[in-house]
């Protein structure tokens, strides 16, 4: 059903009229024009399209947009501030955990909800929590040494 | 569909002519013509969805080549800074950076100071082959170094007439060029002062390795800021004002025809449009989950073929099959040496793999009065555009292929199909068309790593020397087949790849039911893992160390310092395998790299599953451009590398890809990654050679030894799922 659905994106109360049993993805990607989550697999496979609602990480792929109404939306957009980057951010830069860089702003997604639920995680740990991320390049040790980077610059500081 | 002839230009690379020839020539003839803006911004321009037109750099040659003026590659702006332009694209392999670091030390300008044009627009980059092979280095490094090196030369040249000083005086350092004696300084953006410089100068030296500023160290990544933030425009990310997006109509399996087809529900979906032409129906929607909404209601009904063929059969009707294999390789008798020594023949097995990058197949195609723009995730831009003209009766300097970033490609995005097809909707519907594959359609269509059959007929005396190898690798073509051990009766024979083969080899030529292609270091890891792991089995019967088994027979120096450095590294501890140590080794080159492996595993015998704890491998590239970027690589060899060691297999039946998406293709994940030990040997004097591949040559072959060290159960069959492991152990 086409309605107009209210939200908070990236900090800014946005509004769509769409068909509410649009995927998410979709309506970033293509209504909003925020880019910067991908599309991957259609079928939450795969974790290159996380986005965080209401602070948990979901995969925006298979997320009606009417699951968003009244929520609190954040995309990889919202991440930094101006050219401020956030502590994830600096440490994947730090680390180069990253190389074609596509799944990037799904695992930094991720590992912003990560950190939000446990501060300072042990390796086995954010193994366990990012493994449905894919990443064909084979980042992901960096990745990892990245989120625990990430974790102890953020100690004592609020997440976000 | 057919749509690319890569022969000419992959066998010119893969032969190291175009390399030689071309940098000859450029030397030879430079001439230096600098134009001081445009490309860059109109580069970014284009990245960002808008086409502006742009400044024409360098006159195109009605050929096909690198060109020699090597202002194709290298412009500096009033300001100072500094563009390169490659036609290697950024796959995340890092050109964006690599280059960058080649002319910063060339040219004598700050590494910072330089932004890097990979690929990205056939506009604007020079001609260039493409992006393959793990040639960027070794084939198109020396050239820009070169380019870089002459610029520097002329500017220097400049300075001294018009500091009236002899050019032996000057410094030159972060693009200022000084003379102390006289006090003076001018900067190379004063000194090009947005003018246009003709001077050629022959035969500049490139820079000594002990004079290196940048290159070998590990400078920022250029593409980390955009990555990092979302900003990374990639193809499926440009929007053009009017476009559309398109889905495909697909049959549910290779073979199959359509019988019927009812479009009524797709066509009542607002704002939908259903596009028949032929063969083809596509639904075009202004949104693209709409599009593929609507494909969705379309009614289809399919006769399929039964070929009798799935992941099981393959095998046999490969080797009946096969185009017959040429000898590649002969020494010695291995008649006599059969008298000698009993053969004995085990056959190896590799199933067909897919490349399955993050980001499907995706293009964007708009044509608009005789002319036509394609945003392309491709590795081929210039051979893709030549094409795309080709089809659409353009001449080609009418089409023009931009590529923002990729979302990896690993010879995966050598092919065009969906380009063609963007092409097709868009000249059918009249606007702009943007096709992304989703993840089903990227499987089916995928032109895979090819299915093969490796036999290995040995023979070995004694007292534990090799004295007969017949390899014979069937359907996987000839690279890597050729033995680097010393064994004085030997045979190889294979089918020879070139481009053109992969299409004889592919549904086309009668062979593979799916179309193959290049998958990171095309056919050397099935021959790797061939011969490696015979190499485990000739030891254990030796009763040897598999290690010392394979010094016995290695003279040459670098495979056997890439070999002494991996053990090292590793902490091996000699002795005959089965040792339960559960360690594996092995060895592999291509072209002028050399890798040797040895991995630690551990194997639950109770479910099969085996589990790579540890990884140290050593690499002999030749100079290290970037160290980090080199580290990069190996660690994503080493993931990929157990991915198809262990898991990756495309299952199907009848033409139809079972595997549809990533719970039907396992690719390595967090939980799946080893701790990498990866140990780059150094030669600063020799010519930086390849480093996106060879590394993961060595990972089929090391695990399965492991596997047969940890338990005596030896695998013969890629990948080593914890069923095949399981019914080994029995």
């Amino acid at each position: 059903m086409e309605r107009a659905i209210s939200f908070t994106l990236n900090g800014k109360p946005a509004r769509v009229t769409v068909d509410d049993e649009r995927m998410l993805l979709w309506v970033l990607r293509s209504d909003l024009g925020l880019t910067g989550t991908k599309f991957g697999c259609g079928a939450a496979l795969c974790g290159v399209c996380t986005v965080i609602v209401n602070k948990e990480a979901v995969r925006s792929c298979t997320v009606p947009v009417k699951d968003i109404a009244g929520k609190h939306l954040l995309t990889i957009e919202g991440l930094s501030k101006d050219e401020h980057l956030h502590p994830i951010q600096e440490a994947f830069i730090n680390h180069n955990a990253f190389q074609c860089g596509f799944c990037t702003p799904g695992m930094i997604m991720s590992a912003y909800a990560f950190l939000l639920k446990k501060r300072q995680p042990t390796r086995a740990e954010i193994i366990r929590y990012m493994d449905d991320n894919l990443c064909r390049c084979g980042n992901q040790n960096r990745i990892v040494d990245a989120i625990q980077e990430a974790a102890a610059a953020m100690k004592g500081k609020a997440a976000a | 569909m057919k749509t690319l002839q890569l022969e000419d230009d992959v066998n010119a690379t893969a032969n190291g002519d175009l390399s030689r020839r071309t940098f000859l020539k450029f030397t030879g003839t430079g001439l230096v013509v600098f134009f001081c803006t445009g490309p860059l911004e109109a580069w970014q321009a284009a990245a960002q969805g808008v086409p502006p037109t742009v400044p024409p750099t360098y006159t195109e040659p009605p050929k096909n080549t690198v060109p020699t003026d090597f202002n194709a590659f290298l412009q500096i702006g009033a300001d100072g800074r500094v563009t390169c332009l490659v036609g290697r694209v950024e796959l995340g392999q890092g050109p964006k950076t690599s280059f960058a670091q080649f002319v910063a030390d060339e040219l004598a300008v700050a590494f910072d100071s330089v932004d890097v044009i990979a690929g990205g627009d056939t506009d604007v980059c020079p001609w260039d082959v493409g992006t393959f092979g793990s040639q960027s280095m070794r084939i198109l490094g020396p050239i820009v170094r070169g380019a870089a090196a002459e610029a520097r030369a002329v500017l220097l040249q400049m300075a001294a007439e018009q500091f009236k000083a002899p050019v032996e005086r000057l410094q030159v350092s972060e693009g200022v060029i000084t003379d102390a004696a006289q006090g003076k300084r001018v900067t190379y953006g004063e000194l090009v002062q947005g003018k246009r410089i003709e001077r050629h100068l022959a035969n500049v030296p490139l820079k000594s390795a002990a004079d290196f500023k940048v290159i070998g160290k590990s400078s920022q990544r250029k593409d980390a800021f955009e990555k990092v933030t979302g900003k990374a425009k990639y193809t499926g990310d440009i929007r053009v004002p009017g476009m559309v997006y398109a889905r495909i109509l697909r049959p549910p399996a290779h073979g199959a025809t359509r019988k019927d087809v009812d479009t009524t529900a797709a066509e009542k979906v607002p704002g939908a449009q259903v596009v028949k032409d032929g063969d083809l129906i596509a639904v075009i929607h202004e949104r693209p989950d709409m599009a593929e909404k609507a494909l969705g209601l379309i009614k289809a009904q399919y006769e399929r073929k039964e070929t009798g063929l799935n992941d099981k059969t393959i095998f046999d009707h490969l080797v009946k099959n096969a185009t017959p294999p040429q000898v590649m390789k002969e020494s010695g008798s291995l008649a006599e040496a059969e008298k000698l020594a009993e053969p004995f023949e085990l056959t190896y097995f590799h199933s067909y793999g897919a490349h399955a990058a993050m980001e499907t197949q995706s293009a964007l195609a708009t044509i608009e009065n005789g002319k036509a723009t394609v945003w392309a995730a491709t590795q081929i831009p210039f051979i893709l555009r030549d094409k795309m003209a080709q089809a659409l009766g353009f001449p080609k300097q009418n089409v023009r292929i931009i590529t923002p970033y990729v979302g990896g490609a690993f010879g995966g995005k050598t092919n065009g199909q969906n380009c063609a097809e963007a092409v097709r909707l868009a000249k059918l519907v009249g606007k702009p068309v943007q096709l992304v594959w989703n993840r089903a359609e990227d499987f089916q269509y995928e032109r895979f790593r090819p299915a093969a059959v490796v036999k290995i007929r040995s023979g070995m005396t004694a007292d534990g020397k090799i004295v007969s190898w017949d390899f014979t690798v069937y359907a996987a073509g000839d690279w890597g087949s050729v033995t680097f051990y010393d064994i004085p009766n030997q045979r190889t024979t294979a089918v020879p790849v070139t481009g053109i083969a992969w299409q004889k080899m592919d549904t086309a030529g009668g062979l593979h039911p799916f179309n193959v292609g290049p998958f990171r270091m095309p056919a050397v890891s099935t021959s790797t893992f061939a011969r490696e792991s015979h190499m485990d089995v000739l030891a254990s019967k030796a009763g040897v160390d598999p290690v010392e088994f394979r010094m016995r027979h290695l003279t040459d120096k670098r495979m056997r310092r890439a070999l002494e450095t991996a053990v090292k590294q590793s902490g091996w501890k000699p002795a005959r395998a089965p040792s339960n140590q559960g360690i594996g080794v092995a060895c592999g080159t291509w072209y002028k790299t050399y890798v040797a492996t040895v991995v630690q595993v551990k194997v639950d015998k109770s479910t099969g599953k085996v589990q790579v704890e540890r990884v140290a491998t050593a690499v002999d590239a030749g100079i290290i451009v970037n160290p980090e970027i080199t580290h990069q690589q190996i660690e994503g060899c080493v993931s990929m590398g157990i991915g198809y060691a262990l898991s990756e297999e495309v299952r199907f039946s009848n033409g139809e890809v079972l595997a549809k998406n990533f719970d039907t293709y396992e690719i390595p994940r967090f939980s799946t990654m080893p701790k990498i030990e990866a140990v780059l040997i150094d030669n600063p004097e020799l010519a930086p050679d390849g480093i996106a591949e060879p590394p993961i040559i060595t990972m089929g072959a090391a695990i399965a030894n492991a596997i047969h060290d940890a338990t005596g159960a030896r695998l013969f069959q890629l990948p080593m799922t914890p069923d095949r492991v399981k019914a080994a152990l029995k």
